[in-house]
């Protein structure tokens, strides 16, 4: 295989806030290569968000990469000043946002969105040629290239999201982010947005990651998943064995939780507590309050990774290979 | 109309002028109108949950507020238990808030950021004069409990702010309860709540409704939840129903090309299912410029010239399935192959 | 003693804004406290002519110097802000008992009631305030009364507004419709729902309109509507003081023209940081 595009190297992200240290992003690894899609799963609280923002240094104030590192294509991106990580945002790695309502700017047209981008990673390039990319990107990504002279507000959200992914990846970044892309959009939507931004993975060759709180979209789309909750890593393998084989509790009580519109007479069980305040997580597992088959350990010691498969890592001294039974 | 029949709705419109400047005022021919609901009928039995479900701007919402007399319609009837309530004023209608309740989506917004918990919960029997004082913190200890937010005097003491969402959707389900309704009005209660916590709050739904004799009104975008939890289903589209049945047939026989469409789009996690790819041609057209004919028919790939027409009225295909489809009895045979 | 120990602990623990109301209270506390006891701290009665030299600069007989007719300025500068401060409190209160019922009910009721206060309101919010209130006092004539009441004219607008966009944006809010659904009577949702959310918004206006009107209330003094000649005024010295500015003597406008700043300060400080404070403390949940 390959040489992973990003890897990630036991991140830690801390917010200090006047009430206190928190702990959004907590010891996690992970790596991902050309034309593979990662999908990370969460809840609020969880910590895929700051995950992702600190991928490409935009941690928002008052947080700060407490521990670990990021490497993009072998450069560790970490130590980069910010003029660096200005060059690498958007031709290397570049980000989604979540809200396609009002993450374009409402009083530039669609093509200035384009020029603006193009020109400031590649300057010497004319104002009508980039408008020109502009024009097959929109077609690339299914919107009508007239489109390059209208106004946010005159698209609706799904094409504004499709703006949006256009512009993502009008440099040929390697690595795309994206934040819950489809979160403000209706499900039908949400399904052709999946479609494009897979497809543009293969046609581009680019790493895709996945940022959502909704673990059938991953399901079905992503080589690998990677699930948090409150800030680590709980359980990360490839998407086939977390659907037949999910081992951490909290896996297991996510898949026995989400309706699968598939299954007749479906009988859900939910996953009792909620999840924890960051600024007092519990002490040991994280999981522990919410956990049916914790024991004493788990209240003590916080579990490290054990690996269960080739590529199967969870973090639950379940596994521990030499625990006493 | 039956005794079966706990609420009927016929005919519903809800029309909203589109707001112009003064010019435009003054020299406009035509008014525009955003039809957000346009012509839905449907009835829900005593004890059933009946869902209302389609994406956003189908108008599902505004009906549900509608029926609980939240925002009035611009035509068409309502009848309670027999009844017809689309005309109730001022003590009638207080009257029949007490048989009729609603629990909103926002769990942030729809609690008094200046009032306990343990007050709004029991402020309906203030307002219809029901119970005071210990009575009254008594029957919302009760409830508190019932819902799982225990201890009961924990709680009570609450500002919402100190509350998760779903505790504080608990909550709203007290306050719903408190009157002791036949009647609720669930405006996708679990939208706005972390998925491992979604579960739970439906689950208690469906307990509430056993112990308290309860019929739902229950509107979603999620065909997931909606498949978990209703009896009968009508999927919207542009502010009308397109199809109504129960729950099993419009999931394993969908007729109208939109259900259709909608079904295939919902994610399923299962990374080996071969996905139905339905291409829908185009966007959601504006609620204030619905296409002539068949609302749908400007993104139906199958789609005729008598099409555009006429709107195609609910048609019984098989008992209690209704499609709104002109040639639906040929497609429906050819869709259900597909 | 203890609590208001605690709350500036909690003040302080707020950040910038905190420490913005603290500092507004305190300085406008020590103004306030010190006019009130003026007449038992005055070295001088600060109306007495003649008690020290004609213009004398500041000495250590006279800390502040003393005015044209030997009136001692630390006299007049410790009691000058009675008059001051008295029309303040009885301009905004009056606006807050007129403008916020008005607020309410124009918005609350809607329709062509609401259009028409509204109309009303920005026709005298659009004067610009000073001149609005020399107009008035002109009209009503001289005195602390008539000049807060010119004062509250010109700013019940100010009142109005804030209160009724609250109103209507809060009106808007599932819990209101949430509480309709319940059945509670519109007196009711006004009161218990509406109300109490739309308070933190009065309080930041009121410490603004405060500040607003001790400049105004100089102003207007400034220009020969205000008080009787006897009282100590900052007002009325400033107006005096300029004119002895030619000649060189600069403590007449100078301190009372400080105290001003500074009671006006101390409410604005109050006023922003408050607004800081009182703004939603809505918590969403997401990471």
């Amino acid at each position: 295989m390959a040489s992973p595009l990003l890897s990630v190297n036991e991140l830690t992200v801390e917010y200090w806030t006047r009430r206190g240290r928190v702990r959004a992003v907590d010891d996690v690894s992970f790596s991902i290569s050309k034309s593979e899609t990662l999908g990370v799963v969460g809840e609020s609280g969880s910590g895929k968000s700051t995950l992702g923002l600190s991928l490409i240094g935009l941690v928002p104030f008052p947080g700060r990469i407490t521990k670990g590192k990021v490497f993009l294509k072998d450069k560790e991106v970490c130590t980069m000043c910010a003029e660096e990580l200005r060059n690498l945002r958007g031709t290397e790695v570049c980000y989604v946002f979540q809200d396609p309502m009002t993450s374009l700017n409402p009083v530039k047209k669609i093509g200035s969105h384009f020029v603006e981008l193009i020109q400031t990673h590649e300057p010497k390039v004319s104002k009508e040629e980039a408008l020109e990319r502009a024009r097959k990107l929109l077609k690339d990504v299914g919107i009508q290239p007239e489109r390059v002279n209208d106004y946010p507000h005159q698209l609706s959200g799904g094409m504004r999201q499709r703006v949006m992914i256009a512009l993502a990846i009008a440099l040929n970044p390697s690595v795309v982010v994206a934040d819950e892309p489809t979160t403000a959009l209706d499900v039908i939507v949400q399904s052709k947005i999946l479609d494009l931004l897979h497809s543009l993975r293969d046609s581009y060759g680019m790493a895709l990651i996945l940022i959502t709180h909704d673990l059938s979209i991953v399901m079905e789309r992503s080589n690998k998943i990677m699930i948090m909750y409150a800030g680590q890593m709980v359980e990360y393998a490839p998407s086939g064995e977390v659907y037949s084989n999910p081992e951490h509790p909290y896996a297991i009580g996510l898949l026995k939780s989400i309706p699968n519109i598939e299954l007749s007479d479906q009988k859900l069980e939910a996953i009792p507590g909620s999840p924890p305040d960051l600024l007092n997580p519990p002490t040991g597992c994280r999981f522990w309050p919410r956990c049916n088959q914790a024991f004493d350990r788990c209240q003590k010691e916080t579990p490290p990774l054990f690996k269960t498969g080739p590529e199967h890592y969870v973090r639950c001294f379940l596994y521990d290979a030499e625990r006493e039974p | 109309m039956s005794q079966d029949e706990i609420l009927r709705v016929e005919n519903l419109t809800k029309y909203y002028p589109v707001e112009k400047s003064f010019l435009e005022k003054a020299f406009a021919r035509s008014k525009h109108f955003v039809k957000a609901v346009d012509n839905v009928s449907f009835t829900v039995k005593r004890g059933e949950i009946f869902t209302l479900a389609g994406e956003s701007g189908c108008g599902k919402t505004t009906t549900g507020k509608i029926v609980v007399r939240l925002i009035s319609p611009t035509s068409g009837k309502i009848f309670f238990n027999n009844i017809e309530i689309t005309e109730l004023k001022n003590e009638e209608l207080r009257m029949l808030k007490r048989k009729m309740q609603i629990i909103f989506q926002d769990p942030y917004a729809s609690f008094n950021p200046r009032m306990k918990i343990g007050e709004t919960v029991g402020h309906p029997l203030t307002i219809h004069g029901l119970a005071e004082g210990d009575e009254k913190r008594k029957r919302v200890a009760e409830l508190l409990d019932r819902v799982g937010l225990t201890p009961a005097e924990k709680f009570v003491d609450l500002y919402p702010h100190q509350m998760s969402g779903g505790q504080r959707q608990r909550a709203a389900m007290a306050r719903s309860l408190i009157l002791q309704p036949e009647f609720i009005v669930a405006d996708e209660p679990v939208s706005m709540i972390d998925v491992s916590l979604r579960t739970a709050i439906v689950d208690l739904m469906l307990n509430l409704r056993k112990d308290f004799g309860l019929t739902y009104l229950f509107i979603t975008h999620d065909l997931a939840i909606a498949k978990y939890i209703s009896d009968r289903i009508g999927i919207m589209y542009l502010g009308r129903i397109v199809e109504l049945g129960d729950k099993e047939t419009i999931f394993s026989n969908p007729i109208h090309p939109y259900t259709q469409a909608l079904l295939a789009a919902i994610p399923v996690p299962d990374p080996d299912r071969k996905r139905k790819v339905t291409e829908l041609i185009g966007d959601v057209p504006s609620a204030i410029n619905i296409p002539s004919g068949c609302r749908f028919h400007t993104r139906c790939r199958y789609a005729k010239h008598e099409c555009g027409k006429e709107e195609p009225k609910l048609v019984e295909v098989s008992s209690g399935h209704f499609v709104a489809c002109p040639s639906n009895s040929e497609l429906g045979s050819k869709f259900a192959e597909n | 003693m203890l609590s208001t120990l605690l709350g500036i602990r909690s003040l302080a623990k707020r950040g910038l804004a905190g420490w913005l109301v603290l500092f507004g209270c305190i300085i406008t506390g020590a103004i306030v406290i010190m006019t009130l006891v003026s007449p038992l701290i005055v070295p001088h009665n600060p109306s007495t002519i003649n008690v020290g030299p004609l213009l004398s600069p500041p000495t250590s007989q006279f800390p502040l110097g003393t005015d044209d007719i030997g009136r001692d300025m630390l006299s007049r500068v410790i009691a000058g802000g009675g008059v001051m401060l008295q029309v303040a409190v009885v301009s905004v209160l009056a606006c807050v008992l007129v403008g916020v019922p008005l607020g309410l009910f124009a918005s609350h009721t809607g329709g062509l009631v609401d259009r028409f206060v509204s109309l009303i309101m920005d026709s005298i919010y659009a004067f610009p305030g000073l001149i609005l209130a020399i107009a008035i006092a002109l009209v009503l004539g001289r005195g602390v009364i008539n000049m807060a009441l010119s004062i509250t004219v010109v700013y019940i607008p100010s009142y109005f507004r804030v209160i009724r966009s609250q109103v209507l944006s809060i009106k808007e809010l599932p819990y209101v419709e949430a509480a309709n659904a319940a059945g509670a009577k519109k007196r009711t949702i006004l009161l218990r729902y509406i109300l109490p959310n739309v308070l933190p918004s009065i309080v930041v206006v009121a410490t603004v309109n405060f500040a607003d009107a001790i400049l105004t209330a100089a102003g207007l003094t400034f220009i020969g509507m205000g008080v009787p000649v006897n009282v100590a005024d900052w007002g009325w010295d400033l107006s005096n003081g300029q004119k002895l500015l030619a000649s060189g003597s600069w403590w007449v406008i100078a301190f009372p023209g400080i105290m001003i700043i500074l009671l006006a300060l101390g409410f604005s400080f109050m006023g922003e940081g408050l607004s800081e404070l009182l703004n939603p403390r809505l918590e969403q949940e997401g990471d």
